[in-house]
């Protein structure tokens, strides 16, 4: 099953992401919040994200979904920090975090592969609100 | 006699005696914090560096710098500065003096890490508007036959240029970016910090 890490500058925004994406998801659907800083300040840090990502995987790898600037950044440097091996099969999502989390988490829970959790994160995107 | 751990000292000294000016700016046209991220970055560094050699190699000191401003800053500074660090590193890697030649390709290891990382370009407001031009300066004056402190003197120069360039643009990256227009008129938090740096080398190699 593929493992989703949500990284927020807020520790607060990460952590109800992941509530709201497990409400959805099944149960045992792996989903790691990490948000804020090591001294959960608003902010961003590469360790913790990296640490979350190694957590997150159980071989079919992990979906990143992420806010903005520096949490964007820092995954793309956790990436780097990570196994190279480990780091070819994690992926930032390129979509929105609240809805992305959600529809990429229900994939997950499904056994889809990353591609298709990627994909199907990526269509959230397209979420029409009026 | 100079030495990489005491230049990295007083780079990150004049950083941390800087920090609520780059708060300021930041509280303008950002989220208020970058002098906050940026001692907190240093004074972590600060503290990795106390445990190593006093005549400590280049590389592994800039290496423990980008690690620890990685892993402290909170910010954007963190990874852009932090990746600019390590890529540096890997530049002087066996070097014992560093030449104009040498320096000016740690710089530009190191813009291109930043550029790496945050996908920016120049005149889009950030960091990079003033270590570009800084970088561009030091070749003419390379090519020119100065001295590797008169290099950085022009280094200097056009960074500051640069940061009063910042005022005249519009934001395109980072939280800045969200004012539009109106972050005309303000300087960059970020490229002003690179500039302090630029400024504390000089005066400590001058
Ligand atoms: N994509 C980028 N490329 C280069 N420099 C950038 C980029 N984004 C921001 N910066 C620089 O970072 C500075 C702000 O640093 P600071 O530590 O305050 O981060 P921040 O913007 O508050 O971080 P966050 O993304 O967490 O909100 C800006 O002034 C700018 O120079
Ligand atoms: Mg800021």
């Amino acid at each position: 099953m593929v493992g989703i890490v949500i990284v927020s500058h807020s520790v607060k925004i990460a952590e109800g992401v992941k509530e709201l994406a497990l409400q959805m998801a099944r149960k045992d659907q792996l989903i790691i919040a990490a948000g804020g800083t090591d001294t959960g300040d608003i902010g961003s840090d590469p360790m913790k994200i990296q640490a979350a990502i190694e957590a997150a995987d159980k071989g079919d790898g992990v979906a990143v979904f992420a806010d903005l600037g520096s949490a964007v950044m820092s995954v793309g440097l956790a990436k780097e920090m990570i196994d190279p091996q480990l780091a070819q099969r994690v992926c930032l999502a390129n979509a929105p975090i609240v809805e992305g989390a959600i529809a990429g988490a229900v994939e997950a829970a499904m056994g889809s592969p990353l591609e298709k959790v990627l994909e199907t994160a990526y269509g959230a995107r397209n979420m029409e609100k009026q | 006699m100079t030495t990489a751990k005491e230049a990295l000292r007083v780079v990150g000294q004049a950083v941390i005696d800087k920090k609520s000016y780059l708060t300021d700016l930041d509280q303008a046209i950002g989220d208020g914090d970058h002098g906050i991220n940026m001692a907190r970055g240093f004074e972590s560094v600060f503290k990795k560096i106390a445990v190593l050699d006093d005549n400590i190699d280049l590389t592994t000191l800039l290496k423990t710098v980008g690690m620890g401003l990685i892993s402290s800053v909170g910010g954007a500074a963190g990874p852009l500065y932090g990746t600019a660090f390590l890529r540096a590193s890997g530049v002087c890697a066996g070097k014992t003096e560093i030449d104009a030649v040498t320096a000016k390709a740690m710089l530009d290891a190191a813009i291109k890490g930043i550029q790496d990382r945050g996908k920016a370009k120049k005149g889009e407001k950030t960091m990079l508007d003033a270590l570009i031009p800084a970088s561009e300066a030091m070749d003419i004056a390379i090519k020119a036959g100065k001295t590797e402190v008169e290099c950085l003197a022009d280094a200097v120069q056009a960074a500051q240029k640069g940061v009063e360039y910042t005022k005249t643009i519009i934001a395109t990256k980072g939280r800045a970016s969200y004012l539009a227009e109106r972050s005309i008129g303000h300087q960059d938090p970020g490229a002003t910090s690179s500039t302090v740096m630029l400024e504390a080398l000089y005066n400590y190699l001058e």
